[in-house]
């Protein structure tokens, strides 16, 4: 019995001394951290961007790719410093609750609703409302993001536009809870439709050698467009984000040298991003 | 099915075409898998062997609470790790969050059963008489749990392979602490993840043989320590 005691107290400390060891992590100074959603990470733009970035300012740029629902969680929980994600009535919500600051309009491009090429649903070149409706009509299979992100947020203001629920249990609503390339190739397998950023659509064409099984059915709707914007995560309530940075990172992006790259940044000769800051 | 195959060449090109990216992942699965495992090897073989070589009250339940553990799901511990080390969290000052020493801590509580329960199993299925036998020839109690440790040496090798099997492998940990960050915690398996995500099915499949590899190299290695 003592023994066993002795043995635990020993034990213990060891391992909290292996635990330190291992934990003596070198901090850089100059690293901007950033949530930013899978979009701008799956196309390339943000490692296409980096390097020019750092060459500029000196700032290092490290980003975690998730949806936008956890990238803003992640800026509410101070584990960032600066946002880049696209879902304006959310962000502007968000900045209201303080969280973020310094909202800035960078790029947009914007969603289509793709599918297999014969279009069992019969949507092709329809009006997005029009279009959705002959899917849940014909109970088509339509593949949703299903994770809250920005491109969801998108999809389900589409859905309340069309009319009707939101679909929810429906066997051809298919929600894949992962990211936008992951759904379209799961949209591909079942051979349905989904609504993705027209970005990530030319990537996966890319990939595929620009002759994907999903063609672009329903694009050019005005209530299609996807913004981008970058934001600061308020340093009154994290007094750790580093705030100058983040602002660094913002008037570059928002500058004409950034601008210029975005405009460049193609795919099959297509522009993924449309530059728009003010 | 091609992309199988594109995988196996894609492999090799990754592997010995000095593919930075590659080295960068290799080197974090690496490095936040020896953290962890050094941490839990140290911690978890002492409390295996207490847990298998003596009595005391509430051994029963203590058993219970570890074997119990074993069924920790990766996701969750990244959760909960998350929650201690993210800037709000009770450990936010420490700065742990997006680095390969927060993956190695949830790595550990992931590992850390393993190590017990399996060290423990190997010390309580040591034959008893070793000891009346050790204490007859005139042992301290040092030389009796040296040489009780020695005696079950293939059992503890077993259970730290287990648990490196299952650190090396997991994603839930390091993609919810480490954040999946290019040239810093990007890991094999997060990586996988990725480019799974991405459609670039031959890459991630490449990254997987990757991985089998290695632990392949650390079995290697260690088989020399097997019994013959």
């Amino acid at each position: 019995m003592k023994n066993a005691t002795k043995i635990l107290a020993r034990t213990c400390l060891i391992g909290a001394l292996t635990l330190l060891m291992a934990l003596s992590a070198i901090a850089a100074d100059k690293v901007l951290m950033m949530a930013t959603t899978t979009s701008t990470d799956n196309t390339g733009l943000l490692d296409y961007l980096a390097p020019h970035f750092t060459k500029a300012t000196g700032i290092e740029l490290k980003w975690t790719s998730v949806g936008t629902g956890k990238a803003l969680k992640l800026g509410e929980n101070c584990d960032v410093d600066v946002l880049l994600v696209h879902a304006p009535p959310t962000e502007k919500k968000y900045v209201e609750k303080g969280f973020g600051v310094d909202r800035r309009e960078i790029m947009y491009n914007d969603f289509v609703i793709i599918g297999v090429a014969d279009d069992p649903a019969g949507i092709r070149g329809k009006t997005v409302v029009d279009a959705l409706d002959a899917i849940r009509t014909k109970n088509a299979v339509f593949a949703s993001r299903g994770d809250n992100s920005g491109t969801n947020k998108k999809e389900i203001s589409l859905w309340k536009a069309a009319g009707g629920d939101v679909p929810e249990k429906e066997a051809w609503y298919v929600q894949t809870g992962q990211g936008m390339l992951a759904t379209i190739n799961i949209a591909a397998e079942r051979k349905g439709y989904t609504m993705t950023d027209r970005g990530t659509y030319i990537k996966y064409a890319d990939t595929l050698k620009g002759n994907p099984p999903l063609k672009v059915l329903v694009e050019g709707d005005k209530i299609l467009l996807n913004q981008y914007s970058v934001m600061a995560v308020n340093p009154k309530r994290c007094t750790s984000a580093k705030y100058d940075l983040a602002t660094a990172f913002s008037d570059w992006l928002a500058g004409a040298q950034a601008q210029g790259l975005i405009r460049d940044f193609k795919l099959l000769g297509k522009p993924l991003f449309v530059p728009n800051a003010k | 099915m091609d992309f199988i195959l594109a995988g196996f060449v894609e492999a090799i090109r990754l592997l010995f075409g000095g593919d930075g990216q590659t080295w960068s992942a290799v080197a974090a699965t690496l490095k936040a898998s020896t953290g962890s495992m050094a941490t839990s090897l140290v911690l978890g073989i002492p409390l295996g062997f207490v847990l298998g070589y003596f009595d005391f009250p509430a051994k029963r339940q203590a058993r219970l609470l570890v074997d119990t553990a074993l069924a920790l799901p990766t996701v969750f511990i990244g959760l909960v790790v998350y929650a201690f080390i993210s800037n709000r969290g009770p450990l936010g000052e420490m700065g742990l969050l997006f680095t390969l020493p927060g993956i190695a801590i949830g790595q550990t509580i992931l590992a850390l059963p393993i190590v017990i329960a399996l060290s423990a199993t190997a010390v309580e299925s040591m034959d008893r008489h070793l000891r009346t036998l050790l204490i007859s020839l005139g042992a301290g109690r040092r030389q009796l749990l040296l040489s009780s440790l020695w005696e079950v040496r293939y059992g503890l090798l077993a259970a730290g392979l287990a648990a490196y099997g299952r650190v090396m492998t997991e994603v839930g940990i390091s993609m919810m602490v480490g954040g999946n960050i290019k040239w810093h915690t990007r890991t094999i398996t997060t990586a996988i993840a990725l480019e799974t995500g991405k459609g670039m099915f031959a890459t991630g499949i490449a990254l997987g043989l990757v991985l089998i590899g290695i632990a392949f190299a650390v079995n290697v290695c260690l088989s020399f320590l097997r019994k013959k």
